[in-house]
């Protein structure tokens, strides 16, 4: 009798729960750009020649649309694509650290349309798929701090991803081009196959795909299945740790930045980190939090590597090689990757028990972030100004920067400063600052000690480059009069392109702010995570 | 006594902060019509002037509002919560310890700018027609002659003033905030204006010496940092006051040592203490004149500060433990930078006076550490006390050589002197009176600022704190005594070699003669024939009178009233020190 009314009401509710619901305000981030994306593609088509300009700012103003409803989401903490019945079971979530780390993959993928717009036109790249391939990758980088179960953050990586390989070697004509692509789609689409096989352990092991799940699977499952557990833990990070270019999966980080147009490389240095790092903080903190004694050791490790190898690469940039800028950037993207991780290791022991305390370690990696991605775009963009002059885009180049335009060496030296952590650079200090006193607090003194050797060799390269920029120039002619008139004798220096010191403008301006009051950032450390 | 409101003092403290950053941020920008001046390279060192002028002058005045009946609190104290998700806070404030200092710093800069002004001033135009001649021949703007004001070699003077007042925010804010975090803030802050300075502004290989002052700084202060994090998560607080006032159950013996550890090396490393001082003769040689016054008169003054006000009374048992290393290392120092000293001032050595005087302030600085190390009101009264006189008199001892570098070309010592003697009294007697003075004074004659500190530091040494050996220390004190001999000594042979000496008796130099072109007034007295580099030195300029009576009054008013500085640092001190008040 029991069983018979257990299973009409089953019947019954069965129209009402077994179709997930679907909060469309709670996925509109992604869901605005992906379609922006598509329409970009679609307006293509029917263009003139003409229209086409206005593809780029169109995209742009995309972007802006698709962050405006973090706004009305910032205060709800809505969840969605729930499974009936379960609760807590959902497979998007807006919570704060999804919610800022959309910002963050915004914010920066519209600064990165802004850096786009002269190379776009300068290399000549098709204007309709360079677009498109940007706001899909976007889109699939906002979806992978929301999603939380194995399947939709794969996918979300992969959206992330693929496009990221066209764009890399988007270039026509151009060998170092699709050779970077090349080296990047093969050593991802491994890594992807990898993190699908651990996800395929996971869930043979715990019986579910939800986050939440698995961390109570993986304590309660069976222990003759903990070796399959452990392996698939492990498998899974390699891809995310891929994605974030973490030691030893970096080696494709430089050569595909050499090789991609630099709006891309800047793209791929702050959105692509952004979505491996965001990835790999969700799956510690939620998805392995009861395991955390097999990845808090081995991720400190790998934080000290990571580090270690990208700056002591960065440090042997000779300043006259071709291409030694993007170079230099990409070894110290590698690096800073070294240090986001040092808070997450840190996280580690808190990770099972006090879920809060851990969210808010690894929320000095959210931090650390939000002050990379604003300096490090910046940087980029005074990069992408000088290869729009000289295609070598050697460090040489910036000789003399100062005395050509005063304020994009101003600025320069002010994001590398950030970046170095050194005043004035306020505010990259502080990052690095909270990223100390996490692993301080936790136990991870040695950790602290390496990053703090790191910090002084990323000091001096990031230094070495500030200095070039402000000394004088060997083709520079002193005399004044030709300064007053851009005269003949001057390094020929064409004005900024407006968008480009439109973004020089805005990242100089967040990282002031930032800097004035570093608490709008720090506060992801402290309690500003749920 | 003048009583002045809190809420004044504040905003004078604030103020003595805050206006050199707009002093910097206004340098950059294109001057205001009625403010142009002759050229934009003087209208902006006047802006200089005018900055660090109303910072002393805001400096004076809380100098003055400061209440001296009790110098061991507290005062003009603010505190402002700036970052809550670290705890830190914008605790501003000045005691007895801090006060002497603060006034320090925004007198030298004073006087730094002063002079680069009335530098810029007599080389580009004015008082002498062959001057103007040779400015005119480079440029109105931009005279680049080797023997022309500091500001103009280089860089732009815009950049070069912007720098100096960066510097000096740095240093104030060091020497004001009250918050772990800040004072590591405000003392990474002097780096890049430094870098710059040495870098661009600098002599023959200022590039190398510019980067190793930052490597080795940033290699310390990175461990400081360290440190500083350590006490504060262990303690709860990055509050210096309320960790010097409080007993914190978190810092515990192993926590201390590794504490003092870590923010001593930072600390040494800027003081600068042997073996980790192999920056400072490099930074000093190739810094410009005004830099290496700034470098040795306030810059250095941030580590000993640091030993004083954090070390001292957060981790007084870490401290206990080090004190005996720190005193050894110490009196090395002191005697390593006379020997040194003496040899690089023999005959024949190739030795540069700049060099001399930067291995000097080794020695100096020695004594400065040696008096913490004794861990007792007395040694700590005196370290800070030759802390002051040693910012007195090596910042006139570099201005000086800097001018004589101006006016001869050189520093090398055996250039200057040629065969029998520089003959600075025959040549420019007031010159060569004044580097005696502060050459006498810098070796600690009594009566003049250089002798209480060291006296002081020694007397802590005979009786150090309780618990530390007294017999390493009355080793140290010996061998300290030993050390103020040597000093005396090579100064001596300095003084001998560049004043005197006949100045008719040796060879003729072309090439000084030919930058003595530019010079102007020069004295008539002077032989006419063949001549040593130092005849027929122009002697010293309103500018530069300007500049230097200041510091030579308050090394005599500090030598002969001492009572003066240690009636505000003693009281404080006692406040600092663990286990004498409380």
């Amino acid at each position: 009798m029991t069983a018979l009314t257990h299973a009409a009401q089953l019947f019954a509710d069965e129209p009402a729960q077994s179709v997930q619901s679907v909060d469309w305000l709670a996925i509109s981030p992604p869901t605005v750009a992906a379609v922006a994306g598509l329409a970009v593609l679609v307006a293509e088509l029917f263009l003139p020649e003409r229209g086409k300009r206005l593809l780029g700012p169109a995209s742009a103003a995309a972007l802006l649309l698709s962050a405006l409803p973090l706004l009305f989401l910032r205060t709800r903490q809505l969840e969605t694509f729930c499974l009936p019945g379960e609760a807590g079971a959902c497979s998007y979530s807006a919570d704060t650290l999804a919610l800022v780390l959309q910002f963050l993959v915004l914010g920066a993928a519209f600064v990165t349309a802004l850096i786009s717009m002269p190379a776009v036109r300068d290399l000549e790249l098709p204007p309709g798929e360079y677009w498109f391939l940007l706001l899909s990758a976007t889109a699939g980088a906002v979806l992978v701090p929301a999603s939380r179960d194995l399947v939709t953050l794969v996918i979300a990586l992969e959206v992330a991803s693929l496009p990221a390989f066209a764009l890399v070697g988007l270039r026509r004509g151009s060998r170092r081009s699709a050779e970077a692509a090349l080296k990047f789609f093969l050593s991802s689409v491994t890594a992807t196959a990898v993190t699908l096989l651990g996800a395929s352990f996971l869930y043979a092991v715990t019986g579910t795909l939800h986050f939440r799940g698995i961390s109570e699977g993986l304590t309660r499952a069976d222990p003759q299945l903990a070796t399959l557990g452990t392996a698939g833990i492990v498998l899974t990070l390699v891809g995310f740790a891929f994605k974030a270019a973490v030691v030893p999966f970096h080696f494709w980080v430089p050569d595909t930045y050499v090789g991609a147009p630099v709006p891309v490389a800047a793209f791929l240095s702050v959105v692509g980190k952004t979505a491996g790092l965001s990835g790999l903080l969700l799956l510690l903190v939620q998805a392995f939090s009861s395991r955390a004694e097999i990845w808090g050791p081995a991720l400190a490790v790998l934080a000290a590597v990571t580090m270690t190898a990208g700056n002591v690469a960065a440090l042997r940039q000779r300043a006259d090689r071709p291409h030694s800028a993007v170079r230099l950037l990409a070894w110290s993207s590698v690096g800073q990757a070294g240090y986001l991780l040092v808070p997450l290791a840190a996280a580690a022991p808190d990770a099972g028990a006090h879920p809060q305390q851990a969210l808010s370690s690894a929320g000095a990696t959210v931090a650390y972030l939000l002050m990379y991605a604003a300096v490090n775009l910046g940087a980029f963009a005074v990069v992408a100004h000088i290869s729009r002059t000289s295609r070598a885009n050697r460090l040489e180049d910036y000789r003399g920067l100062y005395a050509a335009q005063p304020l994009a060496a101003l600025a320069l030296g002010f994001f590398l400063l950030c970046l170095a952590g050194l005043p004035p650079g306020v505010i990259g200090l502080f990052a690095k600052v909270a990223i100390f006193s996490t692993a301080v607090q936790n136990g991870l003194g040695w950790l602290a000690v390496i990053m703090a050797a790191n910090v002084v060799i990323a000091l001096y390269y990031y230094l070495q480059w500030t200095a070039l920029a402000f000394r004088k120039g060997e083709t520079e002619v002193t005399t004044v009069s030709a300064a007053g008139s851009g005269g003949s004798g001057q390094l020929a220096r064409p004005r900024i392109a407006t968008p480009l010191s439109v973004t020089i403008a805005l990242t100089a301006a967040v990282g002031i702010v930032l800097s004035v009051d570093p608490d709008l950032v720090l506060t992801f450390a402290a309690e500003g995570l749920r | 006594m003048i009583s002045v409101s809190n809420t004044v003092m504040q905003a004078l403290l604030a103020a003595v902060l805050v206006i050199p950053l707009a002093g910097a941020a206004a340098a950059l920008l294109p001057a205001p019509p009625g403010l142009k001046g002759r050229d934009p390279g003087q209208a902006v060192l006047r802006h200089g002037v005018t900055v660090t002028g109303v910072v002393l002058a805001a400096a004076v005045v809380l100098a003055v509002g400061f209440d001296t009946d009790r110098p061991g609190v507290m005062q003009a104290e603010s505190n402002v919560s700036w970052i809550p998700s670290l705890g830190i806070r914008i605790h501003l404030g000045v005691d007895g310890v801090s006060l002497p200092l603060v006034v320090l710093t925004a007198l030298l800069t004073f006087l730094c700018a002063l002079y680069s002004y009335g530098a810029n001033n007599s080389a580009s135009g004015g008082s002498s027609s062959q001057a103007a001649e040779a400015a005119t021949a480079e440029g109105p703007t931009e005279p680049t002659g080797s023997s022309t004001g500091p500001a103009s070699t280089g860089g732009s003077p815009q950049a070069f003033v912007a720098l100096i007042l960066l510097l000096e925010a740095g240093t104030l804010a060091t020497f004001a905030t009250l918050d772990l975090i800040l004072f590591f803030l405000a003392f990474e802050m002097v780096l890049i204006p430094m870098y710059f300075l040495i870098a661009r502004w600098g002599g023959a290989g200022s590039g190398p010496a510019a980067w190793k002052f930052i490597l080795y700084t940033l290699l310390g202060s990175v461990v400081m940092l360290l440190g500083l994090l350590l006490i504060g998560f262990k303690s709860g607080t990055f509050d210096m006051v309320a960790l010097a006032t409080d007993k914190h159950a978190g810092l515990t013996h192993t926590t201390q040592v590794l504490a003092v550890l870590a923010i001593g090396i930072g600390l040494a490393v800027k003081t600068p203490m042997w073996p980790l001082h192999s920056w400072l003769p490099d930074a000093h040689t190739a810094a410009p004149t005004v830099g290496s016054v700034l470098l040795a008169g306030v810059l250095l003054k941030m580590g000993t500060y640091g030993f004083v006000r954090i070390l001292l009374p957060v981790a007084p048992e870490g401290m206990r433990t080090f004190a005996p290393y720190l005193g050894a290392f110490a009196v090395v120092g002191i005697v390593y930078g006379s020997l040194v000293c003496l040899s690089l001032a023999r005959r024949g050595a190739k030795g540069d006076l700049k060099r001399l005087i930067a291995y000097s302030s080794v020695g100096h600085m020695g004594f400065v550490l040696l008096g913490i190390a004794t861990l007792t009101p007395t040694g700590v009264n005196g370290a800070l006390f030759a802390n002051i006189a040693h910012g007195l008199i090596t910042g006139l001892l570099f201005f000086l050589v800097g001018a004589l570098k101006e006016r001869t070309g050189t520093t090398d010592l055996d250039t200057l002197s040629g065969d029998t003697g520089g003959a600075l009294y025959g040549s420019a007697p007031r010159f060569g009176g004044l580097l005696a003075f502060g050459a006498v004074a810098s070796l600690g004659l009594p009566g003049l600022a250089g002798f209480w500190g060291e006296m002081l530091a020694l007397l802590g040494a005979y009786d150090p704190a309780a618990g530390l050996s007294r017999a390493a220390f009355v080793t140290y004190m010996a061998l300290g005594a030993l050390g103020t001999l040597l000093t005396a000594g090579y100064l001596l042979v300095v003084v001998r070699r560049v004043c005197m000496g006949d100045p008719q008796d040796a060879p003729d130099d072309h090439d000084s003669r030919e930058r003595l072109e530019l010079g102007h007034e020069a004295t008539p007295e002077a032989g006419r024939k063949g001549s040593t580099v130092t005849a027929r030195l122009p002697d010293v300029h309103s500018y530069e009178y300007a500049a230097w009576t200041p510091l030579v009054l308050l090394t005599v008013a500090a030598g002969l009233w001492p009572a003066l500085l240690l009636g505000l640092t003693d009281p404080a001190v006692q406040n600092l020190l663990p286990g004498v008040s409380r």
